[in-house]
């Protein structure tokens, strides 16, 4: 196993294992503590792009014979921009209605 | 097997997506006259697929095990139909009215987007599909929660679905990446056959199945249930309450049995204290609401927690009972919807204590409502009391008898807030309770439906046996 952890790269896998998941609990710590909208959908939009820099590590070390993860990487690359275009559709919605976009405002329900 | 015949074997999305095409079309191209049809056709075809997607075929599997048929999911994929048709025809009246006629074409559209989206994740047998079903799912469904442009609250709370459900799909997708990681495969099968206990892959399920709880809204992940309820347009909200939350429970349902099969310990220990949790927290936040949709939001958490009870049992006989659970609650809680949408579009009242004397002007409402709650309840003849009955018989069968008698317990306290609806519309006095309304034929067919089927389901046994013939257990 373990000179399959280096390629001729000379980069162990487990130091892109330590950038995708700062970037995973990065993510995860805007999320909560970020009050402005863009900056939490940023947020969230890290914690997906720690999870596509997983597959394409895995892939490329451990499975380099098939790209299963590339193909899985690029799709969800795809589906978080779609998630984006519709998150900031309703974000500009939420602006025109509060004025806004600080999460502060938007306590019309509670309970 | 020919390319044509992957094809055939996924016929149920084939059918739902030349429905959404026709539709797409028809809303472009039809001018002013031909779209005052646009809902009845819209209607009439997908009952139309519904019909034609009735009967079960040989299991089977299509695009080298990225869709996996199983006569079974047939099943699940009719009960999710007969719950949408419900809701077109309660929806019907709402886009009416002026006000939001120029959006109906888009919400036919993005409601049956975000069927086949749960269609695909039903089927799916690979992590891609069953990611991208899941996607499709969600994404139209936050358009459809900000349905109403200028309406604040639901601005509100479509902007908290769709982060949300990013974050936890994000979650989600971070535990699928690690089980590539340590799996080597995205086929189920595959991945099934390599899952061991080692921690990464552990921590990669538990990752995995808080995304799929956050669908479900199980009680540590159910914080954006109530708000999303609330701010929704109502015949929105009736869809979420029902069809996503039913599908989203079946998909886990299969998902433990295929996937997780070697992990039983672990999520049936995960599930036990889950059920707990979501039932009595469900149960007493449903208390102390005061707005009809929020409660019923709080309600539909803890009926969350009872479907779970057949998921735990692992047997054909929970995978029964679940089915048939989901198939009860659909209509007694689409009942509720449809007086709920009846009364909202013509008064715009929505709180509980604004139902006071309903039965003095609307008695054929009130009574449509007093069933569904007496079905939720679980009260003796209705459907809501067999649903109830089979669930714990399944979850007893595995030994699980703390969880039963919590269950029992819970369905004891939940008795108190479904019946103060009830008491609210019969018995509290109001000097002027709400005006006679007159509900649209379409609305009205789709409240006879519920009623009928609440008091007739439960006695119908072959409905039981049916699912029982497709079922299957780990």
């Amino acid at each position: 196993m373990g000179e399959l952890l280096i390629n001729n790269t000379g980069v162990p896998v487990l130091a892109y294992q330590l950038v995708s998941l700062i970037m995973f609990f990065a993510g995860i710590y805007g999320f909560f503590t970020r009050r402005n909208l863009m900056m939490i959908l940023i947020s969230v939009e890290l914690i997906l792009n720690a999870a596509d820099i997983n597959f394409a590590v895995f892939n490329r070390y451990l499975y380099p014979g098939e790209m299963e993860g590339m193909f899985f990487a690029l799709f969800t690359i795809a589906i978080a921009a779609c998630e984006t275009a519709v998150a900031i559709a309703i974000i500009i919605n939420v602006y025109r209605n509060f004025g806004n976009a600080e999460v502060d405002n938007l306590k019309k329900m509670k309970g | 097997m020919s390319y044509f015949d992957n094809f055939l074997i996924m016929r149920s999305e084939v059918s739902l997506l030349t429905v959404i095409l026709f539709l797409l079309l028809f809303d472009i191209i039809a001018g002013k006259k031909g779209k005052k049809y646009f809902q009845p056709v819209a209607i009439l075809l997908f009952a139309l697929h519904t019909l034609t997607n009735l009967v079960p075929e040989a299991a089977g599997e299509a695009f080298g095990g990225m869709y996996q048929y199983h006569p079974v999911m047939t099943i699940i994929k009719t009960v999710l139909n007969v719950a949408t048709l419900i809701i077109f025809l309660q929806s019907k009246h709402v886009f009416d009215g002026n006000e939001m006629k120029d959006q109906r074409g888009e919400y036919y559209f993005l409601t049956l987007s975000t069927l086949l989206g749960m269609y695909l994740m039903i089927s799916s047998g690979h992590f891609l599909l069953f990611f991208i079903g899941l996607e499709t799912a969600s994404i139209p469904l936050a358009t459809l929660i900000a349905f109403s442009k200028h309406c604040k609250k639901s601005a509100e709370a479509g902007v908290k679905f769709i982060l949300l459900s990013a974050f936890s799909s994000g979650i989600l997708l971070f535990g699928i990446s690690y089980l590539y990681g340590t799996t080597g495969s995205l086929y189920f099968t595959e991945v099934s056959m390599q899952i061991s206990h080692n921690p990464l892959q552990i921590m990669a399920f538990i990752f995995f199945l808080s995304g799929l709880f956050f669908k479900v809204s199980f009680v540590p992940f159910h914080l954006w249930t109530a708000d999303v309820y609330e701010g929704a347009p109502t015949n929105v909200t009736s869809y979420l309450s029902v069809v996503s939350k039913g599908s989203a429970a079946f998909v886990l349902m299969t998902l433990l049995f295929k996937l997780f099969g070697s992990y039983l310990y672990e999520w049936q220990t995960l599930l036990f204290w889950i059920i707990i949790v979501t039932i009595t927290v469900g149960n007493l936040f449903a208390l102390r609401q005061q707005n009809i949709k929020r409660f019923l939001a709080f309600s539909s958490i803890s009926q969350a927690g009872y479907i779970a009870l057949g998921i735990i049992s692992g047997s054909a006989l929970g995978m029964t009972t679940v089915i048939y659970y989901i198939f009860v609650y659909i209509f007694s809680n689409l009942a509720a919807f449809g007086v709920i949408s009846a009364i909202e579009s013509r008064t715009g009242k929505t709180d509980i204590p604004d139902y006071k004397g309903l039965y003095q002007t609307n008695p054929k409402l009130s009574f449509v409502m007093m069933l569904a709650m007496f079905s939720l309840a679980g009260i003796a003849p209705f459907a809501g009391f067999m649903s109830k009955f089979f669930i714990f018989s399944a979850a007893a069968e595995q030994g699980f008898y703390l969880l039963v008698i919590v269950a029992v317990v819970n369905t004891i306290i939940s008795l108190y807030y479904y019946l103060r609806v009830v008491k609210a519309m019969f018995i509290d006095p109001n000097g002027q309770p709400l005006p006679a309304l007159s509900t649209d034929s379409w609305n009205r067919a789709s409240l006879i439906l519920c009623t009928a089927a609440i008091i007739f389901v439960g006695l119908l046994g072959f409905i039981l046996d049916m699912i029982e013939k497709q079922s299957f257990g780990i």
